[in-house]
């Protein structure tokens, strides 16, 4: 049967993070984009809500839920409509989390959970994207060699967030010569590990409280249990399908943030006469940026209610991502549009909003194209 | 880009060596700093000699393009290098040729003389944007009342260009609100006049070298000799302040088209070089999107000239003023977003030159009428209604 119910433990997270979002993450959006840092006590208080434990098994120390990507779309969609770049630096952590609770060994599990069951937050990241031009993750090109004792990582990483403060790290690189993604795995890689080199990327166009990092692997050397799952590896699929699952719902929550703020702005800005909201070119504009708010929206939860079902929703998970992709950077041109020059200057969310959603869609954006 | 005349591409080509040697680091300069260079920077100094030197084509008929494909076609090669360092020449800028129209003989004397042969960067810079207007020119607060020496100005403007180091602002006032757009008249507000307060140079997304000014008039006091074409100008639409005005829109939004291909063509070759030395080239996919690219900068660039051609022929443009503003301010975005898209990751780490023309483009569907303001006009005129 069609639902676009939510459950009542779903809708309590969303509301908290809603009220989270409005009253911790909107008003410090500015300044973490201007200072390019997530305050750490913002970052505290965020960790504080549980939201990296919440669907850690009770086993391990953390709060026992179900794991669930809708739940976590929704978490996404709901800090992103306070700041995409502050609830992505809030969120990180689960970068590395999920895929542990997902496809981790129960000998990984036990290592690595309990981490962050507790009190003092832990900044945990993930490395996925590489220089390659239209990054594919099947051509990724890092390479994890198997050794005698292990494993040995060479590569580089690029715009991994929060790397410099990340104290765990899961990297994703090719460990076989199985074709395409089959030959791709993650690995748990310390990030202070000899060989590490982690450099801040600087002048990111937008999100810039997420601190992306250049991450350079010289013949790391791994234990042979770095790599994510049991034996021979898990099958990053899943993990890929999550990532572009709350990519997408990150987005949805700042071209909501964009359509909110420009509704009262055209009813109250006069212009020849009228309010702007008044004139077909402003008002077409708005209904439009709804109607493709939600589509992004239903498109996210989709994929993301399939997932946790059970299916493989790769390809679902494509769709949603390339959708949004395409039309999040136009709702957010719009939104400033409809703001004119006001628009333009930093005393206004909007261009932060355009740049943050630029950056966001900038993977893969082509290929959405 | 387009077959100019050999005269013509001389100037080009001045602008040109200019831009890649000057231009483009300053602009970059600026950008990082978030800020506009400061007036005592060596670059303004250095443009002051470069225009001495080179001071561009004129009406002698060397060049035997008109003056607005002439202006078309220097613009777009400045913009090439950089849009807001564009803005920020100094010079008498965008009030000149209204001041040249309508000014009286001791006005353009008085203010325009001193920038003739100035060894020194000075700037003028014209004020009409207020805070709640934008686009809607007409919906204008700010008002100018006689004194027995002169006028006092009271209201604000916003976006005004190099207003906070201009030796005198042109400031667009209402002296007759009873007569609605057609009392508004131009007022030289000279540099160090106390009721000119509040001046506040905004932080924007991106067109940072050059100053957007937003400042308050309160009680300003301005001398009966600074209102422009003096207390009664002859009744013709030339000195009519609002047609002087309007009129002067009405050909700057070809430049601003024209400056949008230039940054338009920036992004291009941004893109296209990188795809030649990623080797992203070999991808059908981004093959296509280069072409797609290169076909929609060709139609903005001949909209562009073919807008200025009419000017020139002194045939009425307005319809394809407004088309090319539109056409080629959208095309500048369009490409700057698929410049990004093409150099990907690269561009969103930073620091890269098309990750600027992104935020620099943006702008150009704004400024001299939104892109909405643009498509009303040209409807109006398509479907013949009245205004």
């Amino acid at each position: 049967m069609i639902s676009f119910d939510v459950t009542d433990e779903q809708s309590q997270i969303r509301d908290m993070l809603l009220t989270f979002a409005k009253e911790e993450l909107t008003p410090r959006a500015r300044q973490a984009d201007e200072t390019c840092a997530a305050p750490a006590e913002l970052l505290d208080e965020a960790w504080s809500l549980g939201l990296a434990s919440l669907a850690i098994p009770e086993a391990y120390g953390g709060g026992g839920a179900p794991r669930s990507t809708l739940t976590g779309a929704l978490m996404l969609e709901a800090m992103g409509s306070g700041c995409a770049g502050l609830g992505g630096a809030a969120a990180a952590s689960s970068l590395f989390v999920n895929p542990l609770i997902d496809l981790g060994s129960e000998e990984q599990k036990k290592r690595e959970l309990p981490k962050f069951c507790g009190n003092a937050r832990r900044a945990a990241t993930l490395a996925l994207h590489e220089d390659s031009f239209a990054f594919d993750p099947s051509r990724i090109v890092t390479r994890a060699e198997p050794r005698a004792d292990g494993w040995r990582i060479t590569g580089v990483k690029r715009l991994v967030p929060l790397g410099e403060e990340a104290g765990d790290m899961l990297v994703l690189a090719r460990a076989s010569d199985a074709p395409g993604i089959d030959g791709i795995k993650a690995f748990i890689v310390p990030p202070r590990a000899p060989g590490v080199a982690i450099t801040r990327e600087s002048g990111t166009i937008g999100l810039t409280p997420m601190r992306f990092a250049r991450v350079e692997l010289a013949g790391v050397s791994l234990p042979p249990d770095a790599i994510l799952g049991e034996g021979d590896g898990a099958d990053i699929r899943p993990l890929l399908a999550s990532l572009r699952i709350g990519g997408a719902a990150l987005a949805v929550g700042l071209v909501r943030a964009v359509t909110d703020f420009a509704i009262p702005y055209a009813r109250e800005r006069v212009a020849f006469g009228e309010p702007i909201a008044k004139k077909q070119s402003i008002a077409f504009m708005l209904a439009d940026m709804h109607i493709e708010c939600d589509v992004m929206r239903w498109l996210v939860w989709k994929a993301a209610a399939a997932f946790d079902r059970g299916a493989d929703v790769s390809k679902m998970a494509v769709l949603a991502q390339n959708y949004v992709n395409r039309r999040a950077i136009r709702i957010a041109d719009d939104g400033l549009q409809i703001f004119g020059g006001h628009g333009y200057i930093r005393d206004l969310p909007l261009e932060m909003w355009l740049r943050n959603a630029r950056m966001l869609t900038i993977h893969g954006a082509l290929a959405a194209a | 880009m387009n077959k100019f005349s050999a005269a013509l591409n001389v100037h080009i080509e001045q602008v040109r060596e200019w831009g890649q040697r000057e231009v483009r680091p300053a602009g970059l300069e600026a950008d990082r700093n978030g800020a506009p260079l400061p007036p005592d920077h060596p670059y303004f100094a250095g443009y002051v000699d470069f225009r001495r030197r080179h001071p561009g084509p004129v009406d002698d008929g060397a060049v035997p393009e008109g003056p607005a494909v002439r202006m078309a076609a220097i613009n777009e090669e400045n913009a090439y290098w950089d849009r807001g360092m564009g803005v920020a020449a100094p010079g008498p800028g965008l009030p000149a040729p209204i001041v040249a129209a309508a000014g009286t003989p001791e006005q353009r004397e008085h203010f325009l003389g001193p920038f003739r042969g100035s060894e020194i960067p000075r700037w003028g810079s014209f004020a009409l944007t207020e805070p709640s207007g934008g686009s809607d020119t007409t919906a204008f607060r700010t008002r100018a009342t006689r004194t027995d020496r002169g006028f006092l100005l009271n209201g604000a403007k916003c976006f005004i260009g190099n207003a906070a180091r201009a030796d005198w602002v042109l400031v667009q006032a209402n002296l007759d609100p009873d007569k609605g757009r057609s009392g508004q008249r131009s007022f030289f507000v000279e540099r160090g006049n106390r009721g000119m307060t509040g001046i506040k140079v905004e932080n924007k997304m991106g067109l940072r070298a050059y100053e957007s000014v937003s400042f308050i008039l309160e009680d300003c006091e301005v001398p009966r000799d600074n209102i422009l074409g003096g207390e009664r100008p002859e009744q013709t639409s030339r000195s009519s302040a609002y047609g002087a005005t309007m009129g002067t829109l009405n050909t700057t939004r070809v430049g601003v088209a024209a400056s949008a291909v230039g940054l338009a063509r920036s992004a291009y070759d941004e893109a296209l070089n990188f795809a030649k030395q990623s080797g992203a080239f070999r991808s059908i996919r981004v093959r296509d999107r280069l072409e797609a690219m290169h076909r929609q900068l060709r139609a903005a660039w001949l909209m562009t000239l073919r807008a200025a051609w009419k000017a020139d022929s002194r045939i009425p443009n307005i319809v394809d003023a407004s088309m090319a503003k539109v056409f080629a301010a959208e095309t500048a975005q369009d490409l700057a977003s698929a410049g990004m898209e093409i150099v990907g990751l690269e561009a969103g780490a930073g620091h890269h030159l098309v990750e600027k023309l992104f935020r620099d483009a943006k702008a150009l569907n704004i400024v001299e009428g939104t892109g909405q303001i643009q498509r009303i006009i040209m409807a109006r005129h398509l479907v013949g209604l009245p205004r």
